[in-house]
C-alpha cells in the first residue's frame, strides 16, 4: 500500500460497483425475462396495452414456446395458422385455471423440449447456457480488477 | 516462435471440429417425437371423405379413437396442399386395401386445409381407401405433436404409439410394421 | 457463356494457387522478380474473376439455361432486378460473389500497400491468396455454377419467391459480403506479420485501422439492411429473430467493434497486444463459422442454403484455419505480451478494456446460444431450442452496461483524469439520465429494465454530445469561430475520435428505437369484414376490400386497408399481399408498413374470403422503428468521417 497519490479509492470503488451491479444485473435479469411485458426485441419494456389479463398472460407464454412450422421464432410472433391455433389452445388452458409450468408441459409431452424457446435452467443446461458464461464475465470483471491494479501499481520503465 | 505452446494449443480446436462433423452426420430438421410408446392422444372427429368400401363411412359420421381399440389404426395427417403427401397416396391407400379383412383401420386427418379443396384433391389424385376426417382448428394436429405433413402414427392394438413417421411413407414400411403388431397381438384377442 | 465462365475459374484456380506459392517463395529468396510475378498473378485472378461475374450475369439476363446456375435461379417471367440480383439468390452465386469480392481486396491491399518495403505485405497478400484458394476450389468442384445442362430447359423456377419481394434484396447480401470478405485484410496482415516475424511491432496495426473500418462499416450497415429486409417481407412485425444466421453476421461486428476500441490502447501504450490479435484472428474465425453454418446443415436456419457435399469442404477449411491460427498466436504469443503500463485506474484505457470483456462476453452469449442445439444433442441426445428469450435474458445486463460505458469512455480521457475532474465528468451526464428517465416515465414504460435502459441512453447521448460542446467551446474562446466552424474544425482536427463518438449516438439511436418498439408495441389480430374498422393504439384502419392482380411472375391476392385519421379522412392507404408463385404451393405474404417518424403502422394478410368480403389481418403499431434504420445510417456516417486523415492545420491549432 504506497502512499501514491494517484491512487484513490474511488476508482477502486467504482469497480466493485461496477461487479456488484453485474451480479445483480444478471440476477435480476431472470426477472426480466419472465416478466408479461416481453416482446420481440432486446429490451422488454411495459406490458403491452391489451384488451383483458387473459390476453396478457397469453401473449406472455406464447412468446417462451417456439412455432412448430416456424424457423425459431415464438407462437405469439408467428403469423401462420398453426401458431394461432396454438395461442388458441394456451388461451383456453389459461382460462380452465391451467398454470403456465402445467401448460409448458403439455407442449412438452407433445413435441418435447424443443418447443420451448428457451432450455429448462437445470442439469447440463444449466451448467452450460447460465452458469458458464456467467463465471466468464464475473471472472473477466474480477481479472479486469486485478490486472488494471497491478498495471497502475507498476513503476515506470526505466528507458521509457 | 514458441513451438510447445503452437503445438499444445491446437487441441483446444479438437472437440470442436469433433461437434461439427458430428453435427454433419444428423438432420437438424428432425424432432423426435415424444408420443412413440406412449397411448395414443384420443379424438372425435367428424368424417368429411367416405372412402371407399370396405371403409366406408357416411360423411359427417364421427369416428371416435377409442372405438378402434382392438384394431392396428393407422393415422395419416395430410393436406391438398402438401407436396410430399402426393408421393404417398397411393401406398397408404394400397396399404389399406391390403389389410382390407384384417382388423386394421386406415384414418386420414386433415390438416389446415379446406374441405372443398381437398374432397378435390383426393378426385385428383383418383380417390382414398379409407375416410378422412376434418380436424377444426387443429386441435387435434396440436395433441399428435404435429410439425408438418404428412406424419403418419401407427398404433398397436392397444392404442400405443407404435411408430411415427415425419414424411412420406412407404407400403412396405407399412406393410412391415402392420405385420409386425398384428403378430403380436395377444393371442386371446376376439375382436 | 458457360464455357467462358467456367475457363476464368479454372484458370483464376491456377493462378491463385502460383500466387499463393510463389509470394511467400520470393520473399525467402529475396527474388523481387519473382514478387512482380505473383503480384501479377493477383491481379489476374481480379481479371478472371470478373470475368467469370460477368458471363454469369450476362448467362443471367439473356436467360442462358444450359447454365446450371440460370437453370437453377432464373425464370423468364422474373423482372430484370431480380434476375440480376438472384446472382447471389444461391449457394453457388453466392460463393462466386465472396470469390469476386475477395479478389478485389487482395488486389486493393498490393496496390494500395505499393510504396510500401518489407516482408509484411506480401505475407499478407499470400494468406489472402490462401483463402481465396479454397473459395477457387469450391467454384471449380461442389459450387461450380458454371456446370452445364443439357438438354436445355426452355424456362426456369425462378429465384426463391422470398427473394423476389424486395429491393432490399439487392443492397444486403453485397454489403454483407463487403464486410465478411473485408475480414479477411485485417486477419491476413495480422498472420502475415506472425509469419514475418514483425508481429512485436505495431506497424501491422497501423496498416489494418482503414480496412478493419471500412469491413465493419460494411457488415454493420449489411445486419441493418438485414433486419430492415426481414422486418419488411416476412410477415412478423420483427426485425431479429436470433436466428442462427443473424447471430452469425453479429458476432464478428461485435469482436471487431471491441477490437476498434482496443487498438487504440495499443496504438497509444502499447498494450492488449495479445487481446488485439485474438480479436483480429478471431473476427476472421467467425466470418468462417457464419458461413460454415450457413451451407453446411448442421443447425437448421432461415437463411440455410441447400446442402451437399460442399459441407465438407467447409468444415475441412475451417478445421485447418483453426488449427492454423491457434498454432501461429499461440506460438507468437510470448512476443506479444504486454510490456507498458496504465497511469491510473480512472481512464479511458480502463474503460476499454471493460469494453472489450463486456463485447466479448456477449459474443459468447450469443456464440453459446447459437451452438447450444448441436452440443445439447450431442451431450444429452435431446433436441432443444435457444431463442429470444434466452437472448434477452442474458444480453440484457451486458448490453445495459455496455451502453453505460459509452457515456463514461468519452468523458474520461486517456492516461489519467485531472484532480478533481472526475466526479464531474461522470455526474453531469447523469442529468441526462435523469431526463430521459423522467421522459420514459412519462410515456408510461414502467419496465425496470427498459427504464434503465433509457436511463443509460441518456447517460451515454449527453456525455458524448457534451464532448462535442465542451471541444467546439475551447475552439470558440481560443480562435472566435462560430458554433458550426469550431465544429466543424473539431471534427476536421480529429475525425477518427469524432467520427467515433457519431457512430456512438448511431448505436444509442438504435437502442432507443429497439426499446421502445418493443416495450410500446400494439398488436391486434382479427377478421375484418369490408368497411369494419379496427383501432390499434391510436391509429384506425378499415377494411376497404380484397383485390387479386396477376403480375407476370405471380398471383397476388391482397387486402386494401385505409389509415384513418381521427375525423375519418384516409390518410394513407395499406396493402398487404399474398404472393402465390407457380412454383411453391404455400403463398409468401408480404406486409405493407407505413413509417413515419413516430412510428410504424404495419399490417399483414393472414386470411381471406374468396368473395372478397372479408379478411383476417394482423396490425401492428410499433413507435420509433424508423430511428434503427436511421441510426444505422449514422452509425456508418460516423465510420465515413472515422476514415479521414486529420486535417494539418487543424490539428496544429488544437495542440
Amino acid at each position: 500500500m504506497s502512499a501514491a497519490r494517484h491512487r484513490r479509492p474511488v476508482p477502486a470503488v467504482a469497480i466493485h460497483i461496477a461487479l456488484g451491479a453485474a451480479l445483480l444485473f444478471f440476477a435480476s435479469g431472470s426477472a426480466a425475462a419472465q416478466g408479461d411485458s416481453l416482446r420481440t426485441s432486446p429490451v422488454p419494456g411495459t406490458p403491452v396495452i391489451s384488451d383483458s389479463a387473459l390476453e396478457a398472460r397469453t401473449r406472455s407464454l406464447a412468446v417462451q414456446l417456439r412455432c412448430a412450422v416456424c424457423q425459431g421464432i415464438s407462437i405469439q410472433e408467428s403469423p401462420s395458422g398453426l401458431a394461432g391455433e396454438m395461442r388458441e389452445v394456451v388461451k383456453e388452458m389459461l382460462r380452465a385455471g391451467k398454470t403456465e409450468e402445467e401448460i409448458k408441459a403439455y407442449f412438452v409431452s407433445k413435441y418435447g423440449e424443443w418447443i420451448l424457446l428457451e432450455p429448462k435452467p437445470r442439469g447440463f443446461n444449466l451448467l452450460f447456457l447460465y452458469v458458464f458464461p456467467t463465471l466468464v464475465l464475473l471472472g473477466g470483471l474480477a481479472g479486469i480488477g486485478v490486472l488494471v491494479r497491478r498495471w497502475s501499481a507498476a513503476p515506470a520503465p526505466p528507458a521509457a | 516462435m514458441n513451438w510447445k505452446r503452437a503445438l499444445l494449443t491446437p487441441a483446444i480446436a479438437i472437440p470442436v471440429i469433433g461437434l461439427f462433423a458430428w453435427g454433419m452426420t444428423r438432420d437438424p430438421k428432425y424432432i423426435p417425437s415424444p408420443l412413440p410408446g406412449r397411448q395414443a392422444p384420443a379424438f372425435a372427429l367428424e368424417v368429411f371423405a367416405p372412402g371407399e368400401a370396405p371403409f366406408q363411412k357416411a360423411p359427417g359420421e364421427v369416428i371416435r379413437l377409442d372405438s378402434l381399440r382392438g384394431k392396428v389404426v393407422v393415422v395419416n395427417f395430410w393436406a391438398s396442399w402438401c407436396l410430399a403427401c402426393r408421393d404417398e397416396h397411393q401406398d397408404l391407400s394400397r396399404a389399406a386395401m391390403r389389410y382390407a379383412n384384417a382388423p386394421v383401420q386406415f384414418v386420414g386427418i386433415s390438416y389446415m386445409d379446406t374441405r372443398p379443396n381437398s374432397l378435390e384433391w383426393i378426385e385428383q389424385m383418383g380417390g382414398q381407401a379409407y375416410p378422412s376426417v376434418d380436424d377444426p382448428r387443429s386441435r387435434t394436429a396440436i395433441d399428435y405433436g404435429l410439425y408438418g405433413v404428412p406424419e403418419t402414427f401407427i398404433l398397436d392394438v392397444t392404442g400405443r404409439v407404435a411408430h411415427k413417421q415425419t414424411g412420406p411413407i412407404t407400403h412396405a414400411l407399412l406393410s412391415r410394421i402392420i405385420d409386425s403388431l398384428l403378430a403380436a397381438r395377444p393371442a386371446t384377442e376376439t375382436k | 457463356m458457360g464455357p467462358l465462365g467456367r475457363g476464368s475459374v479454372l484458370i483464376g484456380l491456377a493462378v491463385t494457387a502460383i500466387a499463393m506459392v510463389l509470394i511467400p517463395v520470393a520473399v525467402r529468396r529475396g527474388r523481387k522478380d519473382w514478387l512482380a510475378i505473383g503480384y501479377a498473378a493477383v491481379h489476374t485472378n481480379l481479371l478472371l474473376m470478373t470475368l467469370a461475374m460477368v458471363a454469369m450475369v450476362i448467362a443471367l439476363v439473356s436467360h442462358d439455361f444450359s447454365v446450371g446456375y440460370v437453370a437453377q435461379v432464373g425464370s423468364r417471367a422474373t423482372p430484370l432486378l431480380y434476375t440480376v440480383i438472384s446472382l447471389w439468390g444461391a449457394l453457388e452465386g453466392s460463393i462466386l460473389l465472396w470469390g469476386w469480392v475477395l479478389a478485389m481486396y487482395a488486389s486493393a491491399v498490393i496496390v494500395i500497400n505499393r510504396e510500401r518495403e518489407g516482408n509484411l505485405v506480401p505475407y499478407a497478400a499470400a494468406v489472402m491468396m490462401g483463402v481465396m484458394l479454397f473459395f477457387a476450389i469450391l467454384l471449380a468442384g461442389p459450387a461450380n455454377p458454371f456446370h452445364p445442362v443439357f438438354p436445355v430447359p426452355p424456362d426456369g423456377p425462378g429465384p426463391n419467391p422470398l427473394l423476389q419481394n424486395h429491393w432490399l434484396m439487392a443492397v444486403h447480401p453485397p454489403l454483407l459480403y463487403m464486410g465478411y470478405v473485408g475480414m479477411t485484410v485485417p486477419f491476413a496482415f495480422a498472420l502475415g506479420a506472425m509469419l514475418a516475424g514483425e508481429v512485436a511491432q505495431d506497424s501491422w496495426m497501423l496498416l489494418v485501422r482503414r480496412w478493419m473500418l471500412v469491413a465493419w462499416a460494411f457488415l454493420g450497415a449489411a445486419i441493418i439492411a438485414g433486419m430492415w429486409w426481414s422486418y419488411e417481407v416476412l410477415g412478423w412485425g420483427g426485425y431479429w429473430a436470433w436466428d442462427p444466421v443473424e447471430n452469425a453476421s453479429l458476432m464478428p461486428w461485435l469482436t471487431a467493434t471491441a477490437y476498434l476500441h482496443s487498438a487504440m490502447v495499443q496504438e497509444r501504450r502499447g498494450m492488449l497486444r495479445l487481446w488485439n490479435v485474438n480479436l483480429v484472428v478471431g473476427t476472421f474465425v467467425l466470418t468462417i463459422l457464419g458461413t460454415f453454418l450457413t451451407r453446411s446443415g448442421i443447425i437448421s436456419s432461415v437463411h440455410a442454403f441447400t446442402t451437399g457435399t460442399i459441407g465438407y469442404f467447409f468444415l475441412t477449411f475451417i478445421a485447418l484455419v483453426l488449427v492454423g491460427t491457434l498454432m501461429m498466436v499461440a506460438g507468437n504469443s510470448e512476443q506479444l505480451r504486454t510490456t507498458g503500463r496504465f497511469d491510473s485506474p480512472a481512464s479511458r484505457e480502463t474503460v476499454f478494456l471493460l469494453n472489450n470483456l463486456l463485447l466479448s462476453a456477449f459474443t459468447l452469449i450469443v456464440l453459446i446460444g447459437t451452438l447450444y442445439p448441436l452440443i445439447a444433442e450431442a451431450v444429452r441426445g435431446v433436441k432443444v431450442s435457444v431463442g429470444e428469450p434466452y437472448f434477452d435474458r442474458m444480453s440484457l445486463p451486458v448490453l445495459t452496461l455496455l451502453l453505460f460505458l459509452m457515456g463514461v469512455g468519452p468523458a474520461l480521457p486517456w492516461r489519467r483524469t485531472p484532480e478533481g475532474t472526475l466526479r464531474s465528468r461522470l455526474l453531469v451526464p447523469a442529468a441526462g439520465a435523469l431526463a430521459a428517465l423522467l421522459f420514459a416515465l412519462a410515456l408510461g414504460s414502467r419496465q425496470p429494465w427498459a427504464l434503465t435502459a433509457f436511463a443509460c441512453v441518456g447517460y451515454a447521448l449527453t456525455a458524448t454530445l457534451r464532448e462535442f460542446a465542451i471541444g467546439s467551446a475551447a475552439r470558440r474562446r481560443a480562435h472566435g469561430e462560430s458554433w458550426p466552424v469550431a465544429l466543424g474544425r473539431l471534427v476536421g482536427a480529429n475525425p477518427r475520435r469524432h467520427g467515433g463518438y457519431v457512430s456512438h449516438i448511431g448505436v444509442l439511436l438504435v437502442a432507443t428505437a429497439i426499446g421502445a418498439s418493443g416495450g410500446g408495441r400494439i398488436e391486434r389480430e382479427t377478421t375484418l369484414q369490408r368497411g369494419d374498422t379496427l383501432r390499434v393504439g391510436s391509429h384506425l384502419v378499415r377494411l376497404k376490400g380484397v383485390f387479386g392482380r396477376q403480375e407476370p411472375q405471380r398471383y397476388v391476392i391482397g387486402a386494401t386497408l385505409e389509415v384513418l385519421s381521427r375525423d375519418g379522412a384516409t390518410i394513407d392507404t395499406l396493402a398487404p399481399r399474398m404472393n402465390f408463385y407457380p412454383s411453391s404451393d404455400q403463398p409468401v405474404p408480404t406486409p405493407d408498413v407505413r413509417s413515419t417518424l413516430a412510428g410504424d403502422l404495419y399490417a399483414n394478410l393472414q386470411t381471406f374470403r374468396e368473395d372478397g368480403t372479408s379478411a383476417t389481418v394482423k396490425v401492428i403499431s410499433e413507435p420509433l422503428v424508423a430511428w434503427i434504420w436511421l441510426g444505422g445510417g449514422v452509425v456508418i456516417l460516423g465510420a465515413m468521417i472515422g476514415l479521414f486523415a486529420p486535417r494539418k492545420r487543424a490539428a496544429e491549432e488544437a495542440a
